[in-house]
């Protein structure tokens, strides 16, 4: 008994004492600005600002090595709180960004092919005869956006992804995940979009979906150069100023909406 | 020669019915020429062909219209003459999309010379000049995969091949393109062996096939005979997947192909009877490979046939030449059910892998639910490489890639063992489908990182 007790109080000696020693003689020193910092970013971890993480991030703008508002997420506040931790000049907020689903054509405005009855996955989905949707450039509905997003700011509305703007923390991951390739990241001020993706002529738009663009190069007149053609698809550009209020209404296609 | 029993056999394996009774005894029939033949330039695995011919060119039957660009990649030749009505982006069967040569075909063209010279003689060439017939001659493995040939029969030096396998175990249900191109053509097949077996300088020729197809054990016996060399005809019990080419060299031989690799690591190769049938076909009579035996049947068409069909030919076109699909059609798949491609619509042509077209009822096809793992292990019982279809689909659900990949997924070769046996109905082969793809992705990128 006694000896046991001597045993078992030996080895905590030993190692307290062996502990003590390693936290005097090989602590490293941090910054402790960097643990400030990393408190005040999101805390996502979503990697958007080119970092493995917010942590990542954090000693890279102690070490000056990244300018402070390259986290789409930070709010102002935060960012002026960094800014005086750091005792740098405020700096400005980039415009924020917010992903954006080019489709609406939904289970009722969208034409599907066939039935398709296999793993909830849009990229499986499209590996089986090029997906069901009709349009082969139409939202397959299948939620790989929604399961990549961090924010849990997508949902699924009747067979299409959509995004709350107002939930997005811009990383980007829904942009990679979609197979189709028709999320874009848009200007979060900006709100007359064009909803549709399809590069097909008019005529094969018209076939498979009621919302879709269809080239017929309305809105490219009414917006003054705020929406240009790609082919036979609409493309808004964001860099100019769109505030025409009657392209929704003057869309034949349907597809251009103010959110 | 020698006929006996497969001395081996693989494990796992499962026994669907076959139901090849409604073509097993059906002639192969050559199909009328179509009208309008869509000749995709992705038939093989690789990179597509080529074109080298324009919208309005005037074609002969046999004329190379689109050139293999590269080592892995095959030729493609016009299989009836005719005038390119157009080119363009076309569905494949596997659920791609690939340029394809629009041919309006011309059926009073005299039928002409085979556009490339025969060599009866091929005992006494070189096998270098008949290697490049069988690579001129745009024959790819058309069991499924479409594998370059010219590819397969060129191991490399320190890989020598002493046994030529003829896989004539068509162990999908339902299929008979192969069976009736055996029993018909056997000579022939026998013959594309042999040239085979001479190109590759393998000594012993073996030919595996099931024990259901007693017509065709029979017709191989009898052109056997006439068949100088080490001939071995063995009896594969019935079992899926015999076919496939790793189970089919274990049954045959003995020998294991180790993991991540090829036959010819085991001095073996194995060639699909169509394709040992377009060798023939190329080396003696001079004719690229353009036409093949597709099997149209299911419970949802009217005269279920074994055609003999140009490659380009719309499963539309072939549907209607069998008397057209009945009303209850639900669903289409493009090879046998096991392995096969569902087909959105009948607007896909058949290309040089396509061995058979089946029409399923809506009775046939009802919808299911697939429910979660029961860890009930049949998946793993049934697998014929040892893998654990449970462990990888699961990982492959919950997106753990890597762990998909450290247990071994990009071994399997998709037979649908696994999801055939599942109790709970799991889409395992979709699974690892997905893994594959997402993994090839990587690798791909991560390749292409390296080179810049």
């Amino acid at each position: 008994m006694i000896t046991s007790i001597l045993v078992v109080s030996g080895i905590g000696l030993v190692c307290g004492v062996a502990l003590a020693l390693g936290a005097r003689y090989l602590s490293v020193e941090e910054n402790p600005l960097i643990g400030t910092v990393t408190e005040l970013l999101l805390g996502a971890n979503c990697g958007a600002c080119g970092y493995a993480g917010c942590g990542g991030y954090a000693q890279a703008i102690v070490a000056g090595e990244a300018p402070p508002n390259r986290c789409p997420s930070c709010t102002p506040e935060a960012l002026a709180q960094i800014s005086a931790a750091l005792g740098i000049a405020p700096i400005e907020a980039a415009a924020r960004e917010v992903a954006l689903v080019l489709c609406r054509g939904d289970d009722e405005q969208a034409q599907k092919r066939f039935v398709y009855d296999g793993i909830t996955d849009c990229a499986a989905a499209a590996a089986v005869g090029g997906g069901d949707k009709a349009c082969r450039y139409g939202c397959l509905g299948y939620g790989t956006c929604l399961r990549a997003c961090p924010a849990g700011a997508i949902e699924m509305v009747n067979g299409v992804a959509r995004v709350h703007p107002e939930l997005c923390i811009s990383c980007r991951k829904c942009v990679a995940a979609c197979p189709r390739g028709i999320i874009r990241m848009v200007p979060a001020a900006s709100h007359t979009h064009i909803f549709c993706s399809s590069r097909d002529p008019g005529a094969t738009v018209r076939k498979v979906c009621k919302v879709g663009c269809i080239g017929c190069r309305i809105c490219t007149r009414l917006a003054e150069g705020a929406i240009t053609m790609d082919g036979t698809l609409a493309v808004v550009d964001y860099k100019q100023p769109l505030d025409n209020e009657e392209l929704p209404a003057k869309c034949p296609g349907k597809c251009i909406l103010k959110v | 020669m020698k006929v006996s029993p497969a001395p081996f056999l693989f494990r796992g394996g499962i026994h669907p019915p076959d139901s090849k009774t409604a073509t097993a005894a059906l002639p192969l029939k050559d199909l009328p020429l179509p009208a309008r033949l869509e000749v995709s330039t992705s038939q093989h695995l690789g990179a597509p062909a080529a074109p080298c011919v324009a919208v309005g060119d005037r074609v002969t039957a046999g004329q190379l219209i689109a050139k293999a660009s590269g080592f892995i990649s095959a030729n493609v030749h016009a299989p009836a003459a005719g005038t390119i009505a157009a080119i363009r982006e076309a569905p494949t069967p596997t659920g791609r999309t690939a340029t394809a040569i629009i041919i309006e075909t011309d059926a009073d063209a005299p039928a002409g010379e085979p556009p490339y010279k025969p060599i009866p003689d091929w005992r006494e060439q070189e096998p270098r000049s008949l290697l490049d017939r069988v690579a001129e001659a745009g024959i790819v493995g058309m069991g499924g995969a479409g594998f370059p040939t010219h590819v397969k029969l060129s191991p490399p030096g320190d890989k020598p091949i002493d046994t030529v396998i003829l896989n004539g175990a068509e162990c999908e249900p339902f299929l008979n393109s192969d069976n009736r191109l055996l029993i018909e053509r056997a000579a022939q097949v026998l013959e594309g062996c042999q040239i085979i077996r001479h190109i590759l300088g393998a000594a012993t020729l073996c030919v595996a096939i099931e024990d259901n197809k007693r017509e065709a054990a029979a017709a191989l016996f009898a052109a056997m005979k006439a068949t100088p060399g080490d001939n071995q005809i063995h009896i594969l019990k019935t079992r899926y997947p015999q076919g496939s080419e790793k189970q089919q060299i274990y049954s045959v031989t003995g020998r294991t192909v180790p993991m991540g690799g090829l036959p010819m690591d085991v001095g073996c190769v194995v060639e699909n009877v169509a394709t040992a049938y377009a060798v023939w076909d190329a080396v003696v009579n001079g004719r690229p490979l353009t036409a093949r035996a597709i099997t149209v049947t299911g419970d949802a068409v009217n005269t279920p046939t074994n055609w003999f069909a140009p490659v380009g030919t719309s499963f539309a076109d072939l549907v209607a030449a069998s008397g057209g699909a009945r009303d209850n059609l639900a669903k289409l798949i493009a090879g046998g059910p096991m392995m096969g491609f569902a087909l959105p619509s009948l607007e896909v042509a058949m290309s040089k892998t396509s061995s058979g077209l089946l029409l399923f009822p809506r009775e046939c096809v009802r919808p299911y639910r697939s429910m979660a793992c029961i860890n009930c292990g049949r998946c793993v019982e049934a697998c014929p490489l040892g893998l654990m279809p449970n462990e990888l689909s699961q990982a492959a659900e919950a997106d753990d890639i890597d762990e998909a990949e450290n247990r071994h997924v990009m071994d399997c070769f998709e037979c649908g063992a696994c999801a055939y046996v599942c109790p709970a109905r799991r889409p395992l082969v979709q699974h690892m489908r997905r893994a594959k793809a997402v993994i090839t992705q990587r690798r791909r990128a991560a390749a292409q990182q390296k080179k810049t």
